[in-house]
């Protein structure tokens, strides 16, 4: 999630800076910003020529939450594996 | 802030072998018994399978309070079974809320690693998928449901602990 992370630190950039001393090419970072923002996590503007995006970040929060929830789910579940299989 | 929107990723060590592993996984009946539902047939790969939530028969507070989650079914999808190594499943997470439609919805990859390491066998669970999910769900799922799964995630699990005994 190397896109979240700097849009987080740097705040809003075009692709041009977000592509700047990166190994991902042009059109990867392109192809998931695209996909961030399907997801509603990202959203871009024209400003004059070029396309800033920014991070949504009340969205990822909401997102975050969810996968919290999700993921403790698992944490319970898990611990009963293990008490299933340890124990017996 | 770095952590992954579209996964969840869990490694866990458990002190028994392999095969008990496997097959506390890939068995139906026994994946049934420690998640806390009843499957309707076995695991095959290709093949979907419900699911019901079953309420404990042995402590009747506790079945009181399952009652209104008592033989809520969910759907899963068999992946991929590859014996003693990897089982996956397609489902919507843990969607057992009788309003809401998840025909047209996304699924998620839940998989299930295992490898034989020295003190036991370590199991990484992968359930992936996510940004498919449509935002307004995935929002709408925590704002309705907040006290909902964790009151749902306690039952199964004095349930299972019940059954264990």
């Amino acid at each position: 999630m190397i896109i979240v992370a700097r849009l987080c630190e740097d705040g809003p950039l075009s692709i041009v800076r977000l592509t700047e001393g990166s190994a991902i090419s042009r059109q990867a970072i392109t192809k998931h910003l695209n996909t961030l923002s399907k997801a509603g996590l990202v959203r871009s503007e024209q400003t004059g020529r070029e396309r800033i995006w920014r991070l949504q970040t009340q969205r990822l929060a909401e997102v975050r939450r969810y996968l919290t929830q999700i993921s403790e789910q698992w944490d319970d579940a898990l611990d009963r594996l293990r008490t299933f299989v340890e124990h017996d | 802030m770095a952590t992954p929107t579209d996964r969840i990723e869990k490694q866990i060590l458990l002190r028994a072998p392999q095969d008990r592993v496997w097959h506390a996984i890939s068995d139906a009946k026994q994946f049934g018994s420690w998640f806390g539902v009843e499957f309707e047939s076995g695991f095959v790969a290709g093949a979907s399978i419900i699911g019901r939530i079953v309420p404990t028969k042995v402590d009747p507070e506790v079945a009181k309070m399952q009652e209104p989650y008592a033989g809520a079914a969910f759907q899963i999808h068999i992946d991929r079974i590859d014996p003693m190594q990897l089982f996956s499943f397609r489902w919507h997470p843990f969607a057992v809320d009788p309003a809401i439609d998840y025909s047209t919805e996304p699924m998620t990859l839940v998989t299930f690693e295992l490898a034989a390491v020295p003190t036991g066998t370590m199991l990484t669970i992968t359930e992936s998928g996510f940004d498919q999910i449509p935002l307004a769900r995935r929002a709408k799922a925590f704002a309705a449901n907040d006290g909902g799964w964790q009151a749902q995630t306690q039952l199964i699990e004095k349930y299972v602990m019940l059954t264990a005994q």
